[in-house]
This record gives structure tokens, C-alpha cells and sequence, in this order.
């Protein structure tokens, strides 16, 4: 038992953050402001101009002769000293840290030269000379997709009987829409510092990653070296990631073998041109969607045809992004029948990887714009559709088709908070009034259910169920987190949550605080990440919004554990039954007799100093480690079914649009969204996650892109081409929340981090699409992408 | 080598530097001033702006030969011993701040926009700030922390 001051639980209160305060004084400690191998030289990275050709050589002589140049690897010592990065789908085409005889996008890294200062990299760079004999490239998916030896992975799920559905329903959406590149953009860079030991045969490296750890593994096994043997540490701060840096880790490879190759600490900090040309970003979807509906609207078939755009190699984690949202094919909606073909196309542009949304904006595209032309197909107000379709509270927890495990929420509540807090009624009026002045108003809805906590093992799905019975069986999501006691009574915790601007430290400190009976500025909290030391698993990390569900609940029992073991000891010296002490504002209490305790300065006095007081048979130390698991998740089944996600939030968005007849420009006039993402741990860090998602939600759907030419040149390749969002775009956003706790998570939170980047593309183009009234609108919804399809309306 | 002298944060500060470093790598990496931050080096990101002479200047775009003689100030010189500016604190109560990679030269643009526009709405205070990326907060927490911290050094609500 522990309890709090008389304020209630520091878990759900807007507490302002911990992290604030160093960040505001420029004191943060991001990689590039730590120097933690002393005197390393500093890298330049060689990129290919090409999207695909054969290295016919590479000469490197004239920028080894520039002083203070201390070598130059290339793609010859990356095949020497390590293997092509492994992946979940078997490719002909293997990625190694940097190209190996072939270029295969603009921007693949060619050759590293390490020099005293970056200064005089830079100028080496320039030196190198590479000849290249050029190849076609193939830049467009469905060009990729029609040449099998650039289908990297086909596979075809069906659940129910999706062909009879089909066959016999009153209407059948038959439509295709594709969702484009594009990348979350973190304003810090990659930055990785490698430092390969001789002595030991193994490397330490420093990068700002956020995990997967499972990533850990695969740059462990591109080096051919035992985990054990590659140490990587994360900085205390990183500028923000939202996907992207888990990518960092084929530099940490690379620059591994730079410093291996060259016997110098290795210093590489990317810089924004080569972030856009090579560091990842969104796959891009084809996707083709066929929805079977009955008269009076109910959905009853879903059959997917996903064509997904990963670049040029199939890089680990991908074809993550296909696969992430596998349990929720169905999306908020009821059907049971349901098909998906999933076809891995590979394409001479940049690899993607993990993104803000991650497979969601991709999948609830096609899923809610066809439901928008449903509605209009049939006659009906499409929140009436919706309505008609979604899973109800009473059928909480959901299975879903494809096995997804919906663990609760009233989605049907939640759309009906949408529509007051929206006004949607009136919208709607003030439309008409509108449209009948001759203005492009629209109103778009979208509903998306928003996993988090990934299961590791949907990745597995990529192959057949055979397959996977002679494998490893995987459903990797757990947490670790470290709670400690000093001899003083300070009270320190460990994360393995990489945080890269959440607050972790912030809701960790609101959990132990609770759990100790302190206040959290007692409580000191450590998000860098050791992986020498700290309590990590292969899914650790900051991803699949997974910090509120499982960070914040290994970090919850840790400290429940330390809290026993207090009480324990308090018992024992109060001579009481532990179940009757309270932690509480410092001390160790009697519940009810508040004059017998003892404080826990003086409790972790004695465990350190005197362990012969502790009662008998207790083990010395105060010091917690706890792991926790989400109690859900299994391997995917024969079947193919698979809960894809432990915790599964519910939103509803609704926006109006106005577009501009002369410039197509669209105006955002009102945003609305709901969320039910659980117990809310910290309101004032929930609002920053919608906003912060909301936003990245707007960038592809209304500007950003990343684009290629015919011949594959990137056309987006500085800050000036590659439009990012800027505050004069972002539209006023109303939020609200309800809070159906989660049963399958500790302190009930779901994560929340991502759902809004997955809904706004959605209900944009719904809105885009009701405004012009047309059936097919194209994202981004640029200004002339919009103009030219008013006059190909008029 | 060029021999430079300028103020930084208050101090004098005299060294030599090549003609072709930046200000910002000069403040980052000579002078150990690692708050001012360096995310885009083409002008377009903000994230290393800093003021010099009193105007909002974006520090890698700039040669620290180009400072020579003048005065530069940095994030470091905000605060005032324990005591925040009070746009930094606007910035922790309103939330404007996650990563806190952009913060800074958003600080150090609205410390040098409030001194010429005192009382600027929201959407001015939007406009100043499209000329800063933040991928973090929507934008939105930052531009209420400048108008709240507008009020607040006009002498309203402390």
C-alpha cells in the first residue's frame, strides 16, 4: 500500500516538466554537445549523385594527401569487415552500411573520410573520385511492382469469407489512392560517435537512437559481433525522432568500421541534406480497396490491395510499416470478412523506416476516404455511416478479423463528442449557406483506432505459418526500468524509454512519486540508455507510443518493489505487519497512528550501513530492477492473426475546410478532435502529443513530400524544397478526451502519441473531396495539385 | 588566420579563427556555448539563431569573422542567475518546449521580436515564427508562451 499527499496522485496531474529547465538555459546535453571519446577525428560522408549505377572505381589518393586527412574507407572495407544488414524478408538486393559495387538511391553513403575537423573532411570529400557507370533506375512503384525481381515480399491474407461479402452486397467501393513519401523531419540530425576497441574486439558507440532494440541486434549482427560486443549509449537529450532515428544504427555500422579500419574515435554529426536524402522517412502506398456494404450502410467486407514503396532496400525493421497496424485492418469498424495482399515494392529512392503514424496515416487513408465515398455512394451523412459500423462498448475487449485485440473504449461516444464539439450540425448548415454563395466549404471525418505498444512478432507475418513454426516464436514488448534508494534516501531512476522529447522523466517521476510517497522533484530520473547496464529487452525504445503503457508501468512496478521493501523494513523496526505501512510525505507510517514511523532517509540509512538490522532473510541493497510484459500479446497464430498492438486508443476527427477558387489554396477553418486513449498520466503532455501529432498529420496531407524525378534525382533535398509546416499553417485545434482505462496496461494508458498523424491525411482529403465534390483527390493537397482539379471539374 | 574580438554573453572574447568558420560552429565548438544549435546550415530551420548587436541573426549563415567587434548573445544569457527570463518561463508553463532543440533560437527571436513589437497578436506572433521549424509542439504552445511572456514583460500579470 502507498499513498499520496492530500492532493491526490501526482499521476494525472498537468505537473510542467522536469526536462524544461536545462533545455530553456541551453544546457541540454544532445550527442553533438558531449565529447565522450575523447580526441576522435571527425567524419565527411560521400554520397551517390546517382539513383542507380555501378561503381566502375573510386580513387581516393588526392584526398588522402590533404593534411589532416587520416583515411578514407570506402564500400571494400565495409564488405571486409561486415555482413549485409539482416532483415525480416530474404532480398536479393542486401543493404550494407554503404554501397558495395552498386548505388541504388541519391544519397547512399559511398565512402567515409575521417580528418582532423570536419572543415578539412569536407574538402577531402570533394577530392574523392568515383566513376560511375549508370544504370536504369526505377523510380515509380508501379513500375517496381511489375518487375518480380523488385517484389521483395508478396503475401495475401483472408479472414472470414471477404469473396462472398464481396459478391453479394447492394454496393461494392472499388477504389485506389496512394499516400505519399514523406518524413517527420527531427530539427536535430543523426548523430553517431564510434569508438572501435582492439583490445577487445568489440565497439562503444554513441548515437541519439530511440530504438527498437531489436535494431541492436542487427547492427550487432552486420559487425559480426556478439551483442555483448557492441556497447551503445544514448545521450541524455535528443532533438526529437518520431520514427526516424531508429536509422541511425547503420551509421553506427558504418562508422563502427570507420573507426575500426582507421584505430581513431569516429565523430560524425549528419548534416540536413543528407538527413533528407538518406536518413528514412514514410513508405509510400499504393493501395487499392474494395468495400462491400449493405443497403442501409453496414460495412461487410474489406479486401486491401497494399503495393508498399520502401525505397531502394528492405531496411530492418521495415516491412514493419506494412505489418504494424495488421490487427487493426479493420479499422474502428465492425466487418468480419477481411482480405489483404501485401506486395513489397523496391525502388531506387530513399529506404524508409520508422515515421510518426508508422503504417497508420497509410492504412486509415484508404480505409476512411473509402468510407467518405461510401457514405456519398449511398445517400448518407457519413457520421450516420460511421455510426451505423463502429464496434460498440459492449463488445470491449474486441477481436478483431485479423486478430487485433481492441481492449476498450465507447467508440460510438466518442463520435458523438466529436459531432457537439465540432458543431457538427450546424457545419453542416452553414455549409449549405455557403455552397449556395458558390464557396468550397467541406466537412471531413475521420475515425481511426491507434495501436501502441507493438508486438514484435507481427514482423514474423511476413512469413508463411510454416515458416514461422521452424523459427523463434516472437511477441517481444517488454519494458525494464531501474528504481533506487541511496544511503541518504535520494531516489534515482533508469530508463530504457529513449526519450527524444516526450517527458518521460517528467510522468516517471509523477509514478515513483506516487508509488514512495514523495513529491517528484525528490525524484531524480536518468532517460539515457547503456546497454552494458540498463534493463533493456529487444523492444525497448521510444516507438509504437509505448512510453505511457509499458515505460511508465516498468518503471511503476520497479518502483512498487522498492516501495515493499521499504515497508518491509519500516515493519520491522515499528514492529508491525508490512501490509499495514503507508509511504507517505517522506516517511514510513502506521496507517492510522501517524506517531509511529520512521523516515526514509532513515530506512535507506540502515539498509546501506547496517544490513545486519534488516529482517531476517531479506537480501541487502536498494536497488530495483522490474520488467514488465503486456499480458496480451502472443506470437501470430496459424492462422495469421495476430494482436499487433497491446492498447488500442479510439479517435474521432472533424474538420472544415474552405478551399480558395482562384489558387486552390485550402484553408483549415475548424479542426476538432476526440481521443480515448486511456487513463491520461500527465494532461499537459497529452495536449503537446495531439498537438505535436495533429501537426504532422497536416504535412502530408497538405504540403510536404518527398519527391524524385524520372530519373530518380532527389527534387527535396534542402529545407527550401522539402516545404515543413510553419505555425502560420497550423489551425487552431480543439481537443477533448474521455478515459476508458486499458485493462491490459498497469496504470490503464494507452499511447496517444501518433493517432492524430494518422487521422488528419484522412479526414482532410475527406473534407478536400466534400468541398469540390469530387470523388479522387491526390495528398499532399497542394495549392496547384487542388487548382487543377477544380478545373478539371469546371 | 584571422584575429577576431567580440562581445559574447558580456565578455570579451579575442581569438583566431579561419576566415571560413562559422559563427555558429565558433560559439558551439569554440566557445563551448552548445545551447545554440545547428539543424539545418542553409538559413531555413532557426534552431541556431542568435542575436547580434541586438538583432535576430540566424549564427550559420554568418562567419564568426563577421561578429568581429560586435556583440552576441546566446541562450546561455537569458537567465538571470536561478531566475528564468520570463519567456522561458512562459515557455515551461505553456508546454512550448519537448525536444527543446528549436527552443533556443526561438527564444532568442522572441526576445529580439518583443523588443520591437511589444504587443503583437497571435497572428503576428505566428508570422515571426514561420520563419522557425519545430516539429514537436504543433507550434501552437509557443505561440501562446510568447504572447503570455509579451504581457508579462510589458509589466501585466507577473
Amino acid at each position: 500500500m502507498s499513498t499520496t499527499d492530500a492532493a491526490g496522485p501526482w499521476v494525472g496531474r498537468p505537473l510542467p516538466r522536469v526536462e524544461d529547465e536545462a533545455l530553456l538555459r541551453g544546457a541540454g546535453r544532445y550527442l553533438d554537445d558531449l565529447d565522450p571519446a575523447p580526441h576522435a577525428c571527425h567524419a565527411a560522408i560521400l554520397r551517390s549523385p546517382f539513383a542507380h549505377a555501378r561503381i566502375a572505381s573510386i580513387d581516393a589518393s588526392a584526398a588522402l594527401a590533404v593534411p589532416g586527412v587520416v583515411g578514407v574507407v570506402t564500400g571494400e572495407d565495409v564488405a571486409a569487415l561486415s555482413r549485409p544488414f539482416p532483415a525480416a524478408v530474404p532480398s536479393s538486393i542486401p543493404m550494407h552500411a554503404a554501397a558495395v559495387e552498386t548505388v541504388r538511391y541519391v544519397g547512399e553513403p559511398v565512402a567515409v573520410v575521417v580528418a582532423r575537423d570536419r572543415y578539412v573532411a569536407e574538402d577531402a570529400l570533394e577530392l574523392i573520385d568515383v566513376e560511375y557507370e549508370p544504370l536504369d533506375p526505377v523510380v515509380e512503384i508501379g513500375a517496381a511492382v511489375s518487375d518480380p525481381a523488385l517484389v521483395a515480399s508478396d503475401r495475401s491474407f483472408a479472414f472470414g469469407d471477404p469473396d462472398a461479402a464481396l459478391a453479394g452486397a447492394h454496393l461494392v467501393v472499388r477504389e485506389r489512392f496512394r499516400f505519399p513519401r514523406w518524413t517527420a523531419t527531427p530539427i536535430e540530425c543523426f548523430a553517431v560517435v564510434a569508438r572501435w576497441d582492439e583490445a577487445t574486439g568489440g565497439l562503444t558507440a554513441w548515437a541519439n537512437f530511440q530504438g527498437p532494440f531489436t535494431l541492436h541486434g542487427v547492427a550487432a549482427g552486420a559487425l559480426g559481433l556478439p551483442g555483448s560486443k557492441l556497447r551503445l549509449l544514448t545521450p541524455p537529450d535528443s532533438g526529437g525522432s518520431f520514427g526516424l532515428k531508429a536509422g541511425v544504427y547503420a551509421y553506427v555500422v558504418l562508422l563502427g568500421i570507420a573507426s575500426r579500419r582507421l584505430g581513431v574515435p569516429v565523430r560524425w554529426i549528419e548534416d540536413r541534406l543528407e538527413h533528407l536524402a538518406a536518413a528514412g522517412g514514410a513508405t509510400g502506398r499504393d493501395v487499392g480497396v474494395e468495400a462491400a456494404f449493405s443497403a442501409d450502410g453496414e460495412l461487410l467486407a474489406l479486401r486491401y490491395d497494399t503495393i508498399e514503396d520502401v525505397g531502394a532496400y528492405v531496411r530492418a525493421p521495415e516491412p514493419a510499416t506494412t505489418y504494424r497496424m495488421h490487427g487493426s485492418l479493420s479499422g474502428a469498424y465492425r466487418v468480419q470478412h477481411v482480405a489483404a495482399r501485401n506486395r513489397i515494392a523496391l525502388t531506387n529512392t530513399l529506404p524508409s523506416g520508422l515515421n510518426r503514424g508508422f503504417g497508420g496515416p497509410q492504412l486509415y487513408y484508404g480505409l476512411e476516404r473509402t468510407m467518405a465515398i461510401a457514405a456519398r455512394r449511398l445517400g448518407l451523412d457519413p457520421a450516420e455511416l460511421a455510426r451505423r459500423n463502429l464496434v460498440g462498448p459492449e463488445a470491449m475487449p474486441y477481436r478483431t478479423p485479423s486478430g487485433g485485440l481492441y481492449d476498450s473504449g465507447d467508440y460510438p461516444r466518442c463520435l458523438d463528442e466529436a459531432l457537439a464539439l465540432a458543431r457538427y450540425d450546424e457545419r453542416r448548415a452553414e455549409q449549405a449557406l455557403a455552397r449556395a454563395e458558390g464557396r468550397l466549404v467541406g466537412i471531413g471525418l475521420a475515425c481511426v483506432v491507434e495501436p501502441s505498444i507493438s508486438n514484435m512478432g507481427y514482423i514474423t507475418l511476413t512469413e508463411t505459418a510454416e515458416e514461422r513454426a521452424a523459427g523463434l516464436p516472437k511477441s517481444g514488448n517488454a519494458e525494464g526500468a531501474v528504481v533506487a534508494m541511496s544511503p541518504l534516501g535520494g531516489i534515482t531512476v533508469r530508463l530504457s524509454t529513449t526519450p527524444q522529447g516526450q517527458g518521460h522523466r517528467t510522468v516517471a517521476a509523477q509514478v515513483v512519486a506516487d508509488r514512495l510517497g514523495v513529491t517528484p522533484s525528490e525524484v531524480e530520473v536518468h532517460g539515457e540508455l547503456d546497454t552494458a547496464t540498463s534493463p533493456w529487452t529487444v523492444a525497448s525504445g521510444a516507438y509504437s507510443s509505448r512510453f505511457a503503457g509499458m515505460g511508465a508501468a516498468a518503471v511503476d512496478r520497479a518502483a512498487g518493489v522498492l516501495g515493499a521493501k521499504l515497508r518491509t523494513i519500516a515493519a520491522h523496526l515499528l514492529e508491525c505487519a508490512a501490509d499495514d505501512v503507508e509511504l507517505c510525505r517522506g516517511k514510513a507510517s502506521v496507517v492510522g497512528q501517524a506517531d509511529r514511523s520512521v523516515s526514509l532517509r532513515r530506512l535507506a540509512g540502515l539498509a546501506h550501513w547496517n544490513p545486519e538490522s534488516l529482517p531476517e532473510g531479506m537480501e541487502p541493497g536498494l536497488y530495483a530492477t522490474a520488467y514488465v510484459a503486456a499480458p496480451n500479446l502472443d506470437p501470430p497464430d496459424a492462422q495469421d492473426r495476430v494482436a499487433s498492438s497491446a492498447a488500442h486508443g479510439v479517435i474521432v476527427d472533424v474538420c472544415v475546410v474552405e478551399v480558395e477558387r482562384e489558387t486552390g489554396r485550402v484553408h483549415v477553418r475548424e479542426y476538432a478532435t476526440v481521443h480515448d486513449a486511456g487513463r491520461l498520466l500527465n494532461p499537459l503532455l497529452v495536449e503537446g502529443q495531439v498537438h505535436g501529432g495533429f501537426v504532422h498529420g497536416l504535412a502530408p496531407a497538405l504540403l510536404e513530400r518527398l519527391a524524385w524525378d524520372e530519373d530518380g534525382n532527389l527534387l527535396t533535398g534542402s529545407l527550401m524544397d522539402y516545404l515543413c509546416v510553419t505555425a502560420p499553417e497550423a489551425p487552431p485545434l480543439a481537443s477533448r478526451h474521455l478515459e476508458t482505462p486499458s485493462p491490459f496496461t498497469a496504470l490503464g494508458a494507452k499511447g496517444l502519441g501518433e493517432g492524430n498523424t494518422m487521422s488528419v491525411p484522412a479526414a482532410l482529403a475527406n473534407a478536400v473531396a466534400d468541398a469540390l465534390g469530387v470523388e479522387h483527390v491526390e495528398l499532399p493537397l497542394t495549392p496547384p495539385r487542388v487548382w487543377e482539379l477544380l478545373e478539371g471539374r469546371t | 588566420m584571422i584575429e577576431i574580438a567580440l562581445t559574447v554573453n558580456g565578455r570579451a572574447v579575442r581569438e583566431a579563427v579561419e576566415p571560413r568558420l562559422t559563427l555558429s560552429d565558433f560559439l558551439r565548438h569554440r566557445l563551448g556555448l552548445t545551447g545554440t544549435h545547428v539543424g539545418c546550415e542553409h538559413g531555413v530551420c532557426g534552431s541556431c539563431t542568435v542575436l547580434l548587436d541586438g538583432a535576430a541573426v540566424r549564427s550559420c549563415l554568418l562567419l564568426a569573422v563577421q561578429a568581429d567587434g560586435l556583440e552576441v548573445r546566446t541562450v546561455e544569457s537569458l537567465a538571470t542567475g536561478e531566475a528564468l527570463h520570463p519567456l522561458q518561463q512562459a515557455f515551461h508553463e505553456h508546454h512550448a518546449l519537448q525536444c527543446g532543440f528549436c527552443t533556443p533560437g526561438i527564444l532568442m527571436a522572441a526576445v529580439d521580436y518583443l523588443g520591437r513589437e511589444p504587443d503583437p497578436t497571435r497572428e503576428e506572433i505566428a508570422d515571426m515564427l514561420s520563419g522557425h521549424l519545430c516539429r514537436c509542439t504543433g507550434y501552437a504552445p509557443i505561440v501562446e508562451a510568447i504572447h503570455d511572456a509579451a504581457g508579462r514583460l510589458r509589466g501585466g500579470a507577473a
